[in-house]
């Protein structure tokens, strides 16, 4: 291509100096700009990211005299639903019971609360197979239903039937208190 | 694009692509084959600055749009949000704000590079003019752009150049309201300006394509104006020109980023960091810099109608400046007299632009009283701005058209390469300085 | 000649769009030797503490800052920046501020507004619940929101100090309206009510009263509480909450700009080895 000009020719200079000191400065040049234009794409990605003040709002604090005993409760924590579920005696020894069965997603009951707080049971409330929110109370283990694809969760929120692969997950949670619990 | 091709694909990929989608043949000719005038100067190095302008705009703009709320009730948060929240925002706001006066400050020097070598000149008139139409919808997007952030002068800034509309007679009226959707400009007007602010550029790009194309068929002008006689007048696009505009990219660059990084806000208005009040209009009402000459000619006319028509004239007699320019020399180097008169066209447009930005009534010299002309102080900006656009429409309605049949260039080189390999030895005079005497 | 014409022309297009109609009657304000000025400047944290407790105990009855969250004094750059605490929600010292202010909430269960200690995440509260009560609580004049003030004036940081601390005495022959203080850097134009002899003086009328005395605000470190150091604080911290990211701006600049020098010489380098066997 450049050869084909007369008297223009970037390659073969007419003096003999070294070829590698030439190619390295149009090296050093390219990889220059092209650094320039990858450090500009970084922000360019990293802007999807959360922000500030969608961050703010990642942890929230709740007050756990608002559930009754054998209810639950849904929040919304990062945009999603989260349910705190108040569990009687009957609902943890069915949960506790049921350790030892075949479970899909194997992990115990007392994994899935908080050490001495076995009555409190805080999950996010997305069914783990594709994100629709299950129904407290159905399905065959009197835990949740899922009524998107038919998922059936236990009282302590394991997957027992149905697509999902997993358990119901469970967040970054803290007791503040007795009655206060702090997730995220 | 422009006919013979010396792409010669390497792989059997290549083979295989060329004969179903030539696209790296295109690439080949158009950015690396595509042979160039040979001195060409720093001047041409604004359409590669541009085209970075425009990609920069583009990417950037995608990425407000993805943060950016288009409602009276959010659109100044939203922008504020942007700075605050959004990680690396203030950068992607401050780039997109600041790009904007960069792509104008390209454009303008664009520009009056085409004037002074004569681009425009056959057989260059389309692309000359698709040049124009890349203007006129650059500009039309920086005004729109200029209202979403919605503040003080967004508002007030839209309410004006709406407004304009009006001077029409009879159907004037009926147009501003369409172009509201409704009694003012209220949340239709912003809804409408965004999602138009959102579809121009990708017309600009359109167009931008068409303008390379037609450069493409022509080639380029080079700063003597004489076309391109043989090989020996060229070189390859790249890496020739590739690495040249590469450097005036960077040094471009530069400037760039000393507004975005460090005064983000100067080129601005501190009005514009008020959210927008209907009822209350700022102090002094100033459309951005790159709109302060046209603004000056509009203040110049003392008639609404009149104004509006010179103001859009003053856009429209570029359309025609191909026919305007009756001389066959291409480049101000060989027409000494002209060159003068294109000095003062620069000044004039300069003092327009000072103009535009000052109130009408004051004073030139300050403190100057002078005598009253007409309907205002002869030492008064409205009247700087009237000799001012009266010399831009003279330039090129009169300058223009009478020089090219009078003047009397000097001998032009008979190639490109002559005034290098000859440098300062005596010209064939005979020969190369005959045809451009006219008349 | 072309290329000295139109390089002139460009840069004098560029520059024309700052300093535009300064036609105001008003004084230039003071200028004052910032720590946030210039490419390498950053605000000076003892100072916008002082500053935000200027705003909290005198401006923020009735001043606006809609934009603002208490989480952006810690987060970094912000005035109780603790790199300890990467997320500025965990701040204890932000904590216990934001407790100090109420903001209403829903009541979830009767739907009532409720009143309730202010988290990290909150908002400043408005001092007003709408803008009519606003307008009525001053004399028909609307406080501005603080948000953006120091953007939203030309001179900033200086314009704000100079106006806090140059409340001066009404020149004799001015008549200023009940309800209106005379401020020589107020943007505005008092010839109407000029009585005197010669030109109005510079300045406007402003509805607020000097708000700022010495002593009004007792400043933890126990820098002299003057009007002047008062003003000057209040204006850093404005000048931060406007530009929250003016640091890590800057920052990058300098980085950018470096990088940028860098690129431009090997890229000249570059370019004058191709060119050099062209005659052109």
């Amino acid at each position: 291509m450049a050869d084909s000009v007369t008297g223009a020719n970037p390659e073969h200079g007419e003096d003999g100096d070294d070829p590698s000191r030439r190619d390295f400065i149009h090296i050093a040049a390219g990889v220059a700009a092209l650094g320039a234009a990858a450090t500009v794409a970084w922000p360019f990605v990293d802007q999807m990211n959360p922000a500030g003040d969608t961050l703010a709002l990642a942890s929230v604090e709740f007050d756990l005299t608002k559930v009754q005993l054998g209810q639950s409760v849904t929040i919304k924590w990062r945009g999603k639903p989260l349910f705190i579920r108040h569990r009687t005696g009957a609902e943890i020894a069915s949960a506790i019971k049921d350790d030892k069965a075949a479970l899909r997603d194997p992990s115990t009951d007392e994994a899935r609360h908080k050490a001495g707080k076995a009555e409190w049971l805080v999950l996010i409330g997305t069914c783990t197979h594709l994100g629709c929110v299950p129904t407290f109370g159905g399905g065959d283990y009197g835990g949740w239903f899922c009524p998107c694809h038919g998922s059936h969760y236990d009282t302590s929120g394991r997957i027992r039937k149905g697509p999902a692969p997993t358990n119901l997950e469970v967040p970054d949670y803290a007791f503040l208190s007795d009655t206060v619990v702090k997730v995220g | 694009m422009s006919g013979h091709s010396n792409y010669v694909p390497k792989t059997g990929f290549e083979r295989w692509l060329d004969t179903r989608l030539p696209i790296a043949r295109l690439a080949y000719d158009s950015l690396v084959d595509f042979p160039t005038p040979k001195n060409l100067n720093y001047w041409y190095t604004f359409g590669g600055i541009l085209a970075l302008c425009l990609g920069i705009q583009l990417v950037s703009g995608i990425v407000l749009a993805m943060h950016y709320v288009p409602h009276v009730d959010h659109a100044f948060a939203s922008v504020e949000r942007i700075m605050r929240d959004v990680n690396y925002g203030w950068l992607v706001r401050y780039m997109h704000a600041n790009g904007a006066s960069m792509f104008f400050i390209a454009v303008y020097a664009h520009m009056f590079r085409g004037l002074y070598y004569g681009s425009y000149k056959a057989p260059r008139e389309l692309l000359w003019i698709l040049g124009c139409v890349i203007y006129l919808l650059m500009m039309a997007t920086a005004f729109m752009g200029y209202v979403l952030p919605w503040g003080q002068m967004s508002f007030h800034g839209a309410v004006v150049i709406t407004n304009l509309f009006g001077a029409l007679p009879l159907v004037g009226q009926s147009i501003t309201t369409w172009l509201w959707g409704g009694f003012a400009v209220d949340n239709s007007t912003l809804n409408r300006f965004f999602s138009l602010h959102y579809l121009m550029p990708f017309m600009i790009a359109g167009v931008v394509i068409l303008h390379i194309w037609a450069l493409h068929v022509t080639g380029n002008n080079n700063p003597t104006g004489v076309q391109v006689k043989s090989k020996a007048d060229t070189v390859p696009f790249h890496p020739y020109y590739t690495v040249k505009d590469g450097f005036a990219i960077s040094v471009f660059m530069l400037m760039f980023a000393a507004f975005v990084f460090f005064t983000p806000n100067a080129l601005g208005h501190p009005d514009n960091y008020v959210p927008a009040n209907p009822l209350v209009t700022p102090a002094h009402i100033v459309p951005e810099w790159y709109f302060l000459p046209f603004y000056a000619i509009l203040r110049a006319v003392p008639d609404k109608l009149m104004g509006v028509l010179l103001m859009f004239g003053a856009i429209a007699v570029l359309f025609v400046l191909p026919w305007l320019d009756t001389s066959r020399v291409r480049s101000m180097r060989y027409r000494p007299t002209t060159r003068m008169y294109f000095f003062i066209f620069v000044v004039a447009c300069l003092v327009l632009g000072f103009c535009g930005g000052r109130l009408p009534d004051e004073y030139v010299i300050p403190g100057l009283k002078t005598f009253q002309l007409l309907d205002a102080d002869l030492n008064s900006m409205v009247w700087l701005s009237r000799f001012a656009a009266a010399y831009y429409f003279g330039y090129f309605l009169i300058i223009l058209p009478v020089m090219g049949l009078t003047e009397n260039p000097l001998s032009q080189p008979k190639s490109i390469s002559e005034p290098v390999f000859s440098h300062s030895a005596a010209l064939p005079v005979g020969a190369a300085a005959s045809p451009e005497k006219r008349g | 000649m072309l290329r000295k014409g139109l390089a002139i022309a460009a840069l004098g297009l560029a520059l024309m769009g700052g300093p535009a109609l300064a036609a105001g009657t008003q004084e230039e304000p003071r200028t004052v030797a910032w720590s946030f000025n210039g490419p390498f400047g950053k605000f000076d944290r003892a100072q916008l503490q002082r500053g935000f407790k200027v705003y909290r105990e005198v401006c923020a009855a009735c001043h606006s800052m809609n934009l603002m969250s208490f989480r952006n004094l810690g987060q970094a750059g912000g005035a109780f920046h603790d790199p300890k605490y990467p997320n500025p929600n965990d701040n204890p010292y932000v904590k216990t501020i934001a407790k100090d202010f109420e903001t209403s909430e829903i009541d979830q269960e009767t739907g009532d507004i409720v009143k309730r200690p202010a988290t990290p995440a909150d908002r400043f509260p408005n001092p007003y619940p709408n803008e009519a009560a606003a307008r009525a609580g001053n004399g028909g004049a609307l406080p501005p929101d603080f948000s953006t003030l120091s953007k939203a004036r030309a001179g900033g940081a200086d314009y704000i100090y100079s106006l806090l601390s140059g409340y001066s005495a009404p020149p004799a022959g001015l008549e200023v309206p009940s309800g209106q203080y005379y401020n020589p850097y107020m943007l505005g134009d008092v010839s109407a009510f000029w009585k005197g002899k010669g030109h109005a003086p510079p300045g406007g009328f402003i509805a607020m009263p000097p708000p700022l005395a010495a002593d009004k605000v007792t400043f933890d470190d126990d820098t002299k509480s003057t009007i002047d150091q008062q003003a000057r604080d209040v204006a850093a911290f404005l000048t931060w909450a406007s530009e929250p990211k003016m640091e890590e701006r800057k920052a990058f600049g300098v980085g950018a700009m470096i990088y940028l020098l860098i690129l431009a010489g090997l890229l000249y380098m570059s370019y004058k080895r191709i060119w050099r066997n062209v005659a052109h």
